[in-house]
């Protein structure tokens, strides 16, 4: 009796480091075995980020591509300055764009995310199932009637047209993390909130919006990362170089002849630093959005 | 502004109040779903009429039907460069599907049951995902190069030598640049299917090809092994130890518990991956082009390149559709069964 009270007691308080212990001593060897597996799978992971990370380091007289594989010896920078230098203009387009594309398609799939949760209305899951499809198709269907349609409203080849872009395609998928996050949010808080009084936009800025903070950051992050990493749009939006998203400005260098390879690869260093960080920095949440923006 | 407008109604709601909210919420989403359907149902709908007309021109607008009705798919049809295409799409995708998902779920099952790190190598293998498919386009079309990367390693490990001392020359494939396609069977097929001599390309698998697959499954994999973490981690671990109890051995549990359980992130991810491979554009651009005699040219390639350099929208608004109709014949009747477990859930 006193040894299942206590056990109970403790049942919570076990760490996952113990459980892992105890599983472990459950399945024997097993752990050992699958970690052998993949320290030997890590390096044909990681071989592209080596050569990637070495070559930026490289002098100019070093970066020759019989001996790819060498560590940079001497250790310079001028790979880096030099594809900075072409990059950096096209880098703050991209933050240009990206920034407030991500938070215009979040706060926009966020609302919708709410309406679709909390209220249901005739025809609400055929909408739902008609926006969603946005998301699947191949963008060259649109291409045409698109730029058509952003030079009508004087946006063609600009940045707002651009984020114009993002933000559209942009809200199937933040609409599908959101109406997926707020399933977990109780009708019921919504509905005395609606016996105070409020309406429907007032319920959702003072109760709902409050509770959206890890759903913003699921949503924040994914589009972040996928309109940062957008290559087609910015390519047939935006012609002329100086406008155009570092994507497309990297995939430029990398075409031009008399560039070095070393300083290909620090642009494409330069060029994956944003993403890689907010990946390593936010990387728990970035999970949840590839799950939640499945379609479960 | 809302507030303001609306203290006087402050009670409790009443049942017409009820019923006036339900359109409400309706309208309000109304200027999403009316943008998200202009930009995607009636321009999709105008680029079908490009497809189907003359002379359409951006400058000049002609909706002239062409004649016949089809003759922009027929082009298509016969050209050698979409022949190759379609070709290219389903190797691709056919390899890309095996490899990434494959290996993808080896390595949750790995993940899964490592008691050491495991939050570190979850990082490091999905770590590609993050990237643009240009930054890995522009390593590994170097890691590609005859003279580096690959071609270095298989020197060093001396399987180039041994494979020289068997067949007489190194092993140093071109990769990228190879015009090689392996198992042609298009003669076969033009003696076997009637009025077969329209095949224009040779079909068999173009071994450009193979650099792109591994690229893009290294950027990939990662991403179907989270899915199928999540898959796994939901599985309560009492099923498990039931299994175990009841006397079944690893691969027993996975063959008849796991992996029916996993059923649901295969098909997700399958879904997925096959989409991306049918609008595969950024890694072929930024890693080889078209490649030689349209070895690694995919339909997304065609459509930018025909519409936007050879300035003949008409044929590549007719491409741009026969890609709509692949990705809809994958993600259609995936997005009809989701939606009708939706209505189950509702009811």
């Amino acid at each position: 009796m006193t040894a299942t009270i206590t056990e109970a007691v403790q049942l919570p308080t076990r760490t996952t480091a113990q459980l892992d212990r105890e599983r472990a001593r459950k399945r024997g060897r097993g752990g050992r075995f699958q970690l052998v597996l993949l320290i030997l799978l890590v390096p044909v992971f990681v071989l592209p980020f080596y050569v990637l990370i070495s070559a930026a380091f490289k002098t100019p007289q070093a970066a020759d591509v019989s001996t790819m594989w060498q560590l940079p010896s001497p250790f310079s920078f001028d790979g880096l300055s030099e594809a900075w230098s072409k990059l950096a203009p096209n880098m703050l387009n991209s933050f240009e764009i990206v920034i407030p594309a991500t938070i215009i398609s979040s706060l926009v799939g966020s609302f919708n995310g709410y309406l679709l949760s909390k209220y249901s209305f005739r025809f609400s899951n055929i909408m739902f199932t008609l926006i969603l499809v946005g998301m699947f198709i191949p963008y060259q269907t649109v291409l045409i009637p698109m730029v058509l349609f952003l030079r009508t409203i004087g946006l063609y080849g600009t940045i707002p047209g651009l984020i114009l872009v993002h933000v559209v395609y942009g809200i199937p998928i933040t609409t599908l993390i959101f109406r997926n996050y707020y399933a977990a949010i109780p009708k019921a808080l919504v509905e005395a909130a609606s016996v105070d009084g409020a309406g429907i936009l007032k319920t959702y800025r003072t109760i709902v919006l409050p509770l959206s903070v890890p759903g913003f950051v699921v949503a924040g992050i994914f589009q972040f990362t996928n309109i940062w990493n957008d290559f087609l749009f910015g390519l047939v939006v935006i012609s002329d170089p100086s406008k155009q998203p570092v994507t497309v400005a990297l995939n430029n260098l990398s075409g031009t002849q008399s560039v070095n390879w070393n300083v290909v690869m620090a642009g494409a260093l330069i060029a994956a630093v944003p993403t890689a960080i907010a990946y390593l920095s936010l990387g728990r949440f970035f999970v949840e959005g590839l799950t939640a923006g499945s379609v479960k | 502004m809302v507030t303001t407008a609306r203290p006087a109604r402050a009670k409790a709601p009443t049942a017409p109040a009820r019923r006036l909210r339900v359109p409400k919420a309706a309208l309000l989403l109304a200027p999403s779903f009316l943008i998200v359907g202009v930009f995607v149902y009636v321009f999709i709908a105008y680029t079908v009429g490009v497809a189907f007309s003359r002379n359409w021109r951006a400058a000049v607008p002609d909706f002239t039907p062409a004649d016949p009705w089809y003759a922009n798919l027929h082009n298509l049809a016969i050209s050698p460069r979409f022949q190759a295409d379609i070709r290219n799409t389903i190797i691709f995708t056919v390899l890309f599907l095996l490899l990434s998902v494959v290996c993808g779920f080896v390595l949750a099952v790995l993940v899964h049951n490592v008691l050491y790190a495991r939050g570190f190598f979850r990082g490091l293998f999905l770590l590609p995902y993050a990237l643009s498919f240009i930054v890995t386009g522009v390593v590994w079309r170097w890691l590609f190069n005859p003279e580096a990367g690959v071609n270095l390693l298989l020197q060093y490990s001396g399987a180039s030598g041994a494979y020289e001392k068997l067949t007489g020359h190194p092993l140093s494939p071109a990769w990228l640049t190879s015009p090689t396609v392996v198992g042609d069977v298009s003669g076969v097929l033009e003696q076997i299917v009637p009025g077969g001599h329209f095949i224009n390309t040779q079909l068999g698998i173009p071994l450009a090809l193979i650099p792109v697959v591994i690229a893009a499954s290294w950027q990939l994999m990662g991403f179907v092994m989270a899915m199928f973490l999540a898959g796994l981690a939901s599985i309560p671990e009492e099923v498990k130890e039931a299994s175990m109890m009841d006397g079944a051995s690893g691969t027993r549990y996975y063959r008849s518990i796991a992996i029916p359980l996993l059923w649901p992130a295969a098909i997700t991810s399958t879904v997925i991956l096959t989409h991306v491979a049918l609008k595969m554009f950024d890694l072929i651009e930024a890693m080889s082009g078209s490649g030689v005699g349209f070895a690694t040219d995919m339909p997304g390639v065609f459509v930018y390149e025909t519409t936007y350099r050879a300035l003949r929208p008409n044929l590549g608004a007719a491409a741009a559709v026969v890609m709509l109709v692949l990705v809809c014949i994958v993600v259609v009747p995936y997005l009809i069964r989701h939606g009708r477990a939706q209505e189950r859930e509702a009811a």
